[in-house]
């Protein structure tokens, strides 16, 4: 089977709008993703946790707050902390190209202004997500070889047991 | 180095990093070498398994319940079962927004599922993902189901103990009854308590139970929660807690898991069989012209299924 599109979708931060947030999940929904929302006013270290428990290729920030220019170098610095500094961060929100640009150079890999068309953003994670695992490469069936870990060798019983007859 | 000996040795260690990527292998079916090399540690944990209707508050109790659990010092897994959409695959798992007290604590681990394609209530991978956070070291492993109607009832088939819990507004408790949810239900919970009606729902419940066929030595406890405030959460845990004593001591334990260990190897062999019709033995054009032929009556289904099981049998010599 291939690889699902796991992303976390995440309101840190004080404000209370979470419209935008649940209107991309459910785009990222429709797209066929697996979508998971953690909710509004979390903490950077409770989506950190969120993220690596759920195995999340992408990690997707709302922030309205003003406040991303503490809030996502802070998400990325936890990854890095956790060994999990391969989950791609993108961010959405009210953001002056300058931070965008001190953001991306820091490894946001994509600001997302308001009112972004959620096709764009569907298209962008499809091209995006499941191709940096921790080999860099994916496997000839999307599959991340970092999870195929059966080894045709070592037989089934179902096997073993064709053999005996 | 990658390697199955490498990431047992992350997983026992309850790396939590090693944990989810080992579930999210087991998940896309690329674990099973792996899986065979955690078996063996896993059997300590407990499983509780929590089902019920939509909206019932099954995410906001198991969430009170863990924050219990942590209280006594146990480490808890928790894996939430959302509907996979059949439309797209896509999924929308939000029962963490209710865990939100526990998503940092270092004794917990928390999984979200998407069904993906599976109609019991939970995703067919449920149980070995229970399995890989048992060998991790957690004292309970809690699994949400996906809310359920009347025939979503795998979760009996994967859990130790099962907590069904119902709601004044989810309708009389006749429903529950042909639902076949109260044949599963070990411990009973009317949650939202503090909404009208519940009493009389317990009174309902009571008589329903009555009439079920029980097992002897264990009353069926049916409780009173409000999950949101965490009142009779203390009951409900006592009352798991009686349920695992319950089992050991009668044996059941034991008897109820063999049960389950053998209906898994079933299910197994059933996947690997099924697998290896789609790969080797159906070829897709091959059972178009089948299908033609049957079409216009010069064969039958009952023969060429007769005629395709031979050959499986055969090749399998
Ligand atoms: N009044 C009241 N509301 C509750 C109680 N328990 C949960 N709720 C609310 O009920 C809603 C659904 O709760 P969840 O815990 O998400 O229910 P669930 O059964 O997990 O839902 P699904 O996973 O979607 O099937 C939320 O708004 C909760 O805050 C309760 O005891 N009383
Ligand atoms: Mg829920």
């Amino acid at each position: 089977m291939e690889r699902k599109i796991r992303v976390l979708v995440g309101k840190p931060g004080l404000d209370g709008h979470d419209r935008g947030a649940k209107v991309v999940a459910a785009a990222l929904r429709d797209a066929g993703m697996e979508v998971i929302y953690t909710g509004l006013h979390q903490t950077c270290e409770s989506i950190v946790d969120a993220a690596i428990q759920e195995d999340v290729q992408v990690v997707g920030l709302s922030i309205l707050s003003g406040a991303h220019m503490t809030i996502l170098p802070r998400i990325l610095k936890l990854l890095k902390t956790r060994k999990a500094g391969d989950m791609i961060v993108i961010g959405g929100g009210i953001i002056p190209a300058d931070d965008a640009k001190k953001l991306e150079k820091m490894g946001v890999r994509r600001l997302f202004g308001p009112g972004t068309p959620t096709v764009e953003i569907v298209d962008w994670i499809r091209a995006n997500a499941g191709k940096v695992g921790k080999s860099g490469k994916v496997g000839k069936s999307g599959k991340v070889p970092r999870h195929q870990t059966v080894k045709k060798k070592k037989a089934t019983a179902v096997a073993r047991w064709r053999k005996k007859k | 180095m990658d390697g199955i000996e490498h990431r047992l040795r992350g997983l026992l260690r309850g790396e939590k990093r090693m944990i989810a990527q080992i579930i999210s292998a087991v998940e896309n079916d690329c674990a099973q070498g792996l899986l065979q090399n955690i078996f063996p540690y896993t059997g300590r944990a407990y499983h509780v398994g929590i089902t019920g209707p939509p909206g019932a508050g099954k995410s906001t109790l198991v969430n009170a319940v863990a924050k219990q659990f942590l209280q006594q010092g146990k480490k808890i897994g928790i894996i939430a079962v959302d509907p996979s959409s059949p439309f797209s695959g896509g999924a929308l798992l939000g029962d963490r927004v209710r865990m939100t007290d526990l998503a940092a604590h270092r004794d917990v681990f928390i999984r979200s599922m998407a069904s993906r394609g599976s109609l019991g209530g939970l995703a067919r991978t449920t149980k070995d993902a229970a399995l890989v956070l048992d060998a991790a070291g957690m004292d309970y492993v809690l699994i949400e189901t996906i809310g359920v109607g009347q025939v979503e009832l795998d979760i009996a088939g994967v859990c130790d103990t099962t907590v069904v819990v119902l709601v004044p507004e989810s309708g009389d408790s006749i429903q529950a009854m042909k639902a076949g949810l109260l044949e599963i239900a070990d411990i009973l919970v009317v949650n939202k308590s503090d909404r009208d009606g519940s009493e009389r729902l317990v009174m309902e419940l009571k008589f329903a139970m009555e009439m079920r066929e029980r097992e002897p030595d264990w009353e069926y406890p049916i409780l009173m929660t409000t999950a949101t405030e965490e009142k009779g959460i203390g009951q409900l845990v006592i009352a798991l807690q009686a349920h695992i004593d319950h089992l050991s001591m009668t044996g059941k334990l034991e008897e109820q898991r063999k049960a389950k260990l053998l209906h898994h190897v079933h299910e197994l062999v059933e996947q690997k069989i099924r697998s290896h019709l789609e790969e080797n033995v159906m070829h897709e054009h091959d059972l178009r012209t089948l299908v033609d032929r049957i079409y216009r009556r010069r064969l039958d289904p009952y023969r060429v299924a007769e005629r395709i099981a031979r050959k499986i049998v055969k090749g399998s010599r």
